[in-house]
């Protein structure tokens, strides 16, 4: 089983291994969510949704439902 | 030489563009929509050196040139179309020094249409601070232009931009990355379908969703249906050209830019983990609203009551100073209160819009769309509903406006459908006014009562918006995944020039237009109320001579009295009455009712009208509505009837500017009719029911 984005805890540093492009809207692509890049997860909003991450120097939010299409390495603290 | 160039100003959002732009600009600039769609255009005009005058144009902020919004759609509209009139001699791409990585991606896609493009890297006394460093020569030859470090906060470097843009005819227009290389295959077959045209601009027409040149792709569409692929091929098409963009911007970026992180503070993090905190973050939040609302009304009545009682002097002064032959009364007892009834806005709506630009330019009010998602999404609304909704108390017409960056479109529809349900400022006088006359001023915990009441107005409009969403929601389809992608700026100190633009130019556009409804029913209502049909209205002195002796102190008021309720608008007021009666309020109040559903603030000013019509001597509105009575001298305005007034005015569709945007922005008359018809049907039996509550 593989582990995705919504998987993470806070404070957890991952890389990005691979995702289905129709899953994910094409901004944040763009905002570099892109195989390899580095993700870490800086907070949780109440029930865990949405996440706030760090994407290799981007700093955005995103639905717990749109992290769980993308799988990730987590990276050994 | 004294051409002018025309300069397309663009950035991602958060990069503080505008703030370049008013550099650039100064007060030479003004405020438009593109034609045909309510995006709004902002155009400056700068002088450069040697006489060259450059026109500019502030592009809507965007990402990327595939765009998913109208307003991203403006930008790649007028970079494609080289007959458009504002089509860019040359491109200033503005970025900011921390997201540089991420603004070069937007930068290389409009280079890459062959246009030539400045780069202007924002905040650059952010520098230090967060340990960066960049080599601009080596940068320049890399990206082959000119680059520009800029501090709008401290205005340095603008001069440099300025040399840059006059010398833009000597920058290299050549590509930053070669699009082919995505895919040799399809892209050979396109350069052999259109031989003369410029692969990436096709590759752009051919990925646009939305509406652009529709003549051009119809004409593609019919010689080559091949290029047009399947959906899911071209978004994969899509991310390997960001794949080969990011490439080729991390080159770049790897030669001529050093971070060190030892050097960087992390501000952002330690705010973060307060203003987004599970609890604090809600509980700075609420406080934040809580103490916006008290300020609203603690700072605003001292200029209102001096506005107020200035415009009825001025009012008093012109109706013995003026020549006859100019209308003394019309302009006295119409233009004048009907004047006043705007005016007396100002204080407010610029403190609302003060309060919105901090929050907006600050970075909070992104945080506040994170902490909020997951509660308003209950409601079908998303995060991004909040931006609407807080706008909304200052107007319903740009905060619908700002529902366009919710990508779904289920969400966003419902969030055009309640904004209007949020108290714009244009309820504020109405609710002002009835405050102070039914609501004693005291103080309760050290908070002023009528401002505690003011607020409950404030949350009972919010209320009912997530109440109606929830049913709009329950009770309409879902169509779609939902997106939500918010980019959360770093946080930083308004610009005060940024601040008082907005203020100025918000503020004038709003009195402006509701000015000229307000002036336009005025005078009508004036009209109507000074004049009458048959002789009942023409013998009023004669009828009431037969029950009042002409030399009784009150003679004049009877006379009045008597003539306004046979006028027209009398007649029209005593028509409805019996429809307004159960809610409590008389024909007067009914009049101003049916004279808000233009503008609701169109009330205080109807009130002074009617209330004025034939008065011996001018008083202020407030006292004349306090002293307002029935026959038998109960007064008009009781606790009872005052907040059935209020939360009429609270639930009811009174505009028809918010009715014309919710149309433009659904392209459907089916929206605003049902806004329309069910929150006025909503209103009235809010209305009734305050009011029987109160009167028992």
């Amino acid at each position: 089983m593989s582990l995705t984005l919504a998987d993470l805890a806070v404070g957890d540093v991952a890389v990005i291994e691979s995702f289905e492009v129709e899953q994910l809207p094409m901004k944040l692509i763009e905002m570099g969510c892109l195989p390899g890049n580095e993700v870490g997860l800086l907070q949780l909003a109440p029930q865990s949704d949405p996440l706030y991450l760090n994407i290799s120097g981007a700093h955005l939010a995103i639905r717990r439902e749109t992290a769980a299409c993308i799988n990730v390495r987590k990276l050994n603290e | 030489m004294s051409k002018n160039i025309n300069v397309a100003l663009i950035g991602n959002p958060n990069t503080g563009k505008s703030s370049v732009f008013n550099h650039l600009t100064g007060l030479n600039q003004k405020t438009g929509n593109y034609p045909g769609i309510t995006v709004e255009k902002r155009q400056g005009v700068c002088r450069l050196p040697r006489g060259v005058k450059a026109r500019i144009l502030d592009l809507p902020g965007t990402y990327s040139l595939n765009a998913s919004s109208l307003d991203e759609n403006v930008v790649v509209e007028l970079l494609l179309n080289k007959k458009d009139k504002d089509f860019p001699d040359v491109a200033v791409v503005v970025s900011d020094v921390e997201n540089l990585k991420r603004n070069l991606l937007l930068f290389t896609q409009i280079k890459d249409l062959n246009i030539p493009t400045i780069l202007v890297i924002n905040m650059s006394d952010r520098m230090r601070r967060k340990g960066i460093s960049i080599d601009t020569h080596n940068m320049e030859q890399l990206l082959h232009t000119k680059v520009a470090l800029v501090s709008a906060r401290k205005n340095e470097g603008i001069d440099v931009v300025k040399q840059h843009i006059a010398a833009y005819k000597t920058l290299s227009t050549a590509p930053c990355v070669a699009i082919d290389q995505i895919d040799t295959e399809y892209f050979e077959s396109l350069r052999n379908t259109f031989p003369n045209q410029s692969l990436y601009k096709l590759w752009l027409v051919i990925t646009q969703d939305v509406n652009f040149a529709k003549v051009e792709r119809k004409k593609m569409e019919a010689q080559d249906a091949g290029h047009i692929r399947t959906a899911s091929f071209l978004k994969r098409l899509q991310q390997k050209e960001t794949i080969k963009r990011y490439q080729f911007i991390n080159g770049v970026l790897k030669e001529c830019y050093v971070k060190d992180f030892q050097k960087a503070t992390d501000l952002r993090g330690r705010l973060d983990r307060v203003l987004t905190h599970k609890v604090w973050g809600f509980v700075i939040f609420f406080v934040i609203l809580l103490t916006i609302f008290q300020a609203l009304y603690d700072w605003s009545s001292v200029p209102m009551d001096f506005i107020d009682a200035t415009f009825a002097h001025f009012s008093d002064w012109a109706k013995t100073a003026l020549p006859s032959w100019l209308a003394p009364n019309l302009i006295a007892e119409g233009i004048i209160p009907g004047l006043g009834g705007i005016v007396i806005f100002v204080p407010q709506i610029a403190m609302l819009f003060l309060f919105i630009s901090i929050l907006e330019e600050t970075g909070y009010m992104s945080r506040v769309v994170f902490i909020m998602d997951r509660v308003m999404r209950r409601f079908g609304l998303s995060g991004k509903s909040v931006v609407p909704l807080i706008s909304g108390t200052a107007c319903a017409i740009p905060a619908i406006m700002a529902t366009r960056n919710i990508e779904n479109w289920k969400e966003r529809l419902v969030t055009i459908l309640v904004t209007p349900f949020t108290t714009c400022s244009a309820r504020l006088p109405v609710y002002l006014i009835l405050i102070s006359l039914i609501i004693p001023d005291e103080r309760i915990l050290g908070a002023s009562l009528q401002g505690l009441v003011l607020m409950i107005f404030y949350l009972l409009g919010f209320a009912m918006a997530l109440l109606a969403a929830l049913v709009l929601h329950k009770t309409m389809p879902q169509n779609q995944k939902s997106y939500f992608v918010v980019e959360m700026p770093n946080y930083r100190i308004p610009l005060l020039k940024n601040v008082v633009l907005t203020i100025i130019e918000k503020t004038k556009s709003f009195v402006l237009e509701a000015g000229k409804v307000i002036m336009a029913i005025s005078i009508l209502l004036w009209v109507l109320a000074s004049n009458g049909p048959s002789e009942t209205f023409k013998n009023a002195p004669e009828e009431i001579a037969k029950t009042v002796s002409v030399h009784d102190a009150h003679y004049e008021q009877h006379l009045n009295a008597y003539k306004l309720e046979h006028s027209y608008l009398g007649i029209i007021g005593k028509g409805i009455e019996p429809l307004i009666r159960p809610l409590g309020y008389d024909w007067k109040i009914g009049i101003a009712i049916v004279s808000s559903f233009a503008a609701r603030e169109v009330f205080v000013g109807t009130l002074a009208t009617i209330y004025n019509v034939g008065e011996a001597e001018e008083e202020t509105i407030k006292k004349r509505m306090a002293a307002e009575t029935y026959s038998d001298g109960r007064p008009v305005f009781t606790l009872a009837s005052g907040l059935s007034l209020m939360v009429f005015y609270a639930f009811a569709m009174q505009c028809m500017s918010t009715l014309a945007i919710v149309r433009k922005e659904t392209n459907s008359w089916r929206w605003p009719a049902i806004q329309l018809f069910v929150m006025t049907a909503i209103a009235y039996l809010g209305a009734l029911a305050t009011f029987q509550y109160f009167s028992i």
